[in-house]
């Protein structure tokens, strides 16, 4: 914590101070200095004291209410409960008359939903949702939080309610299975496992109830069906023999499978909130800002441009690294082009706007990517599907079997042993949890196919602007060509420089305070800023904005360079550089002890695109590519057998993400990359990239472990049970063993889990005291 | 033998009391959040301040 805003961490331009925990404390903007100050206010300082993380920059977001004519909104969807079920909402989103897009995330449960308001509206949206048996509210945070409450607290109710039963049901039944009880003892024990078991039939198994019957009602037969089947078949038998005082009864076996089937759907669901919760901001929906074209409208320095336009009054430069991958300003006056989605940095500009929303050249961006991403994992959607075959195969065998042998007994044998869950939950289980790992570290798995296609890359082509460098310019050298030292010519730059937030003026910014004061800096929009020291006139800026001052500079240099300059004569040539991301020369060397190639695919000149290939040793080096140059690159790579994965950041690669096998994107990045890319690295270090290889790795190493296990298992203990060689509470038993199994194996860690203990201790042992 | 007949019943109803607490905590909100607690024993209590919840 000795840089940085206390708050959020970020680097500090101006900064403010607040006193926090009993010392003054550095904040970046105002924003962090109100919500630290808010914290301090309410007395929840000791939030600072055990977090083991920074936390996110507060945004000033306008509040959004549901106007009547609102034509998209993001619906949180209830009663899911696996991927065919959001297929459907998908689908039947789809077919509505008026809906322009639909599509469902599974790790959120969230549906993002556009309409023409003039043919259809919100209430007839979620009323079509109805109609297929889920449920949809729009998203509000407050309303999600209490509706994801409701849902945990049942879910634990109901295993709770199994898991008790069961444990007593068992108690009832083991003297029966090791002593031969009178007839009077055995038929108490029998009324006793009979009232303990129902509630465990008719509450906690709800779920696979009202899952059955939305299946056959839809004649689509799922996972829960066979299950239903059998608890409902067990449980009616086994009450007739109760009744009737004689034959077998399995109240045991039913409630053992009604806890463990509900066991492993909660660790599920448990295992998928967490990796939604930390999602959350990524998708909270925002309604943009309504323009038209031929709007004129006013861009502040320092905002974002909010569509494509052409400059009508005003000149500025303009940071368009987002779309051209060019940390370079680009210079803007009356009657140039300006993209949406770049950041105006000096004077405001007065812009007309010529594209809008989806017409937007970013939006167009965004588009391709989300085209090339429509496919899905396919080693899970394979065990799916066999899962569904599966489950029809168990009900005519069960049926077959037990009008053979003409004993029920069987067919409840086959419903219960059949275990299609290990095919269809060990996955998910798995992939949910290696994204909680990821998402622990600081990396967010936007698609859990990535992990099978991860576990297999040969090559990794890593972006230049943003990924490998920060984007930000810094001082790389100092040439002095007067009399002045480097240190007084970089503080009489950086008082220059210092009221400026053009991205050059950022890389003098770091100095501290400047001991020498200049008066009336003015800008020079595409030159240099001028002002006057100690009564002379001194210029920074480019070579040409100088040369007036002073003529002719000693020496050549190029186009990366920053020059000072007083009316008596040239001072000091700045190189700037992009500088270069913190353990990118470590994170490269580690990529390739991987056994992997690493090409380098940069926007920015060949030149500087080589050098840093150089300075890293990546043999692949490719400068001066636009996006299409990287979309065939990684094209071309693919068609020779390559499993790609690409590093990228800014909404220029989004296309290019979207063609490799596997994608990240740096969270400081463009909006429509983070959404677009497989894995996105919230904590901006390059090093999670190799960190997600090795929990990918592991994770599809489990997923395959448990698929040939529900297989081989499924092979032998289906022909056993419909050959009367398994009983019903042997069938549940090995039903059990075999959840369980996979359910362990699918819980087995992932990678060293430990690394926030670490943190959170060396925080604390910095223990001021105040008390 | 004839103690069967006393401890099922008993036992029984003991089922369902403990459901009834189970159902008395869940309600309360103990289980909502199984990891702030693991958190809160680093936080000295004489302050009695806690991080905010999620």
């Amino acid at each position: 914590m000795v840089s940085g805003c206390f708050h959020c961490g970020s680097a500090l331009g101006d900064p403010r101070y607040a006193v926090v925990l009993g010392a003054e404390r550095a904040f970046c903007c105002s924003a962090c200095e109100a919500v630290a100050r808010t914290i301090t206010q309410a007395g929840l300082q000791a939030y600072y004291e055990t977090r083991s993380a920074a936390a996110a920059k507060p945004e000033a977001k306008p509040i959004a209410p549901f106007p009547a004519d609102i034509s998209s909104t993001a619906l949180i969807l209830e009663r899911i409960r696996c991927a065919a079920c959001l297929w459907l909402i998908e689908a039947q989103l789809g077919r509505q008359p008026g809906v322009t897009h639909a599509s469902v995330n599974y790790a959120t449960r969230r549906a993002q939903v556009a309409w023409d308001p003039k043919v259809t509206s919100l209430a007839a949206l979620i009323g079509a949702i109805r109609a297929v048996g889920y449920d949809a509210v729009p998203y509000e945070p407050r309303q999600q939080e209490a509706l994801e409450r409701r849902e945990r607290r049942a879910a634990l109710w109901r295993l709770f309610v199994a898991a008790f039963g069961a444990m007593q049901v068992m108690m009832y039944a083991f003297p029966a299975y090791v002593d031969e009880l009178g007839p009077e003892a055995a038929q108490l024990m029998r009324w006793a496992s009979l009232l303990i078991t129902l509630p465990v039939v008719l509450f906690s198994c709800g779920p696979f109830f009202a899952g059955a019957r939305r299946e056959i009602g839809q004649r689509r037969i799922g996972l829960d069906t066979p299950i239903a089947l059998g608890i409902a078949f067990g449980f009616a038998a086994s009450a007739w023999a109760t009744l009737r005082g004689a034959g077998e009864v399995y109240f045991d076996s039913i409630s053992m499978l009604a806890f463990l089937l509900l066991g492993a759907r909660y660790l599920e669901n448990a295992a998928r909130r967490r990796a939604g919760l930390a999602l959350d901001p990524l998708l909270s929906w925002q309604p943009q800002r309504r323009l038209s074209v031929g709007e004129a409208i006013r861009v502040a320095p320092g905002e974002r441009v909010p569509a494509d336009g052409v400059v009508l009054e005003g000149s500025s430069s303009a940071d368009e690294s987002l779309l051209t991958g060019e940390a370079r300003p680009v210079a803007k006056r009356a009657g140039d082009e300006v993209v949406g989605g770049s950041v105006n940095l000096e004077q405001p500009l007065l812009v007309r706007v010529t594209r809008t929303g989806a017409e937007t050249r970013a939006a167009g961006i965004a588009r391709l990517a989300e085209r090339a991403l429509a496919s899905k994992p396919r080693l899970v959607a394979a065990a799916e599907r066999v899962a569904r075959h599966l489950t029809w195969v168990v009900l005519v065998l069960a049926a077959a079997a037990g009008l053979h042998a003409g004993d029920p007994w069987i067919a409840v044998a086959v419903l219960v042993v059949a275990c299609p869950c290990a095919l269809a939950l060990a996955a998910p289980i798995v992939l949910t949890r290696a994204s909680g790992v990821l998402m622990r570290r600081g990396v967010l798995l936007a698609r859990a196919g990535a992990l099978q296609a991860l576990e297999r890359v040969t090559d990794v082509v890593l972006d230049k602007t943003g990924t490998l460098t920060t984007g930000r310019l810094g001082v790389t050298r100092v040439t002095t060509l007067g009399a002045l030292t480097p240190d007084t010519c970089l503080d009489l730059a950086h008082s220059l420089e210092a009221a400026s937030r053009h991205p050059v003026a950022r890389a003098f910014q770091n100095r501290g305070q400047s001991p020498i004061s200049c008066r009336g800096p003015r800008h020079f929009p595409g030159g240099g800023i001028e002002a006057i020291v100690d009564g002379r006139r001194v210029r920074i800026g480019t070579e040409a904005f100088c040369q007036p001052l002073c003529g002719t500079p000693p020496a050549r240099f190029d186009g990366s360079h920053v020059f000072l300059a007083t009316q008596e004569g040239w001072l000091a040539a700045f190189e700037l550089a992009d500088m270069l991301r913190p353990g990118a020369a470590r994170f490269v060397a580690a990529l390739k002890a991987e056994g992997l190639e690493v090409h380098l695919a940069s926007g920015d000149r060949a030149q500087v695109g080589a050098a840093l290939a150089r300075t890293l040793w990546i043999e692949h080096a490719t400068g001066g590519m636009t996006p299409e140059d990287k979309d065939a690159y990684v094209a071309r790579l693919q068609a020779h057998g390559k499993v790609v994965a690409m590093v990228g950041d800014g909404l220029n690669d989004a296309p290019v993400l979207g063609r490799a096998d596997v994608s990240f994107a740096m969270a400081g990045g463009a909006d429509a990359a983070q959404l677009k890319a497989d894995v996105i690295l919230m904590n901006d270090r390059l090093e999670s990239v190799v960190a997600t290889l090795h929990v990918a790795r592991r994770a599809m190493r489990l997923v395959r472990q448990n698929i040939v296990w529900a297989l081989a298992y499924n092979a032998i203990a289906l022909p056993l049970a419909a050959g009367g060689w398994i009983g019903p509470w042997e069938a549940a038993l090995a039903m059990g063993a075999s959840s369980l199994t996979v359910l362990v194996n699918a819980l087995r860690p992932l990678g060293r889990e430990s690394a926030w203990k670490a943190s959170t201790f060396s925080f604390r042992s910095r223990s001021p005291s105040y008390s | 033998m004839e103690s069967l007949y006393l401890l099922v019943p008993v036992s029984v109803a003991l089922v369902f009391v403990t459901g009834w607490a189970f159902w008395r905590a869940l309600e309360s909100g103990q289980f909502d959040d199984l990891e702030r607690p693991a958190h809160d024993i680093l936080t000295d209590d004489d302050r009695g301040n806690r991080p905010p919840p999620e």
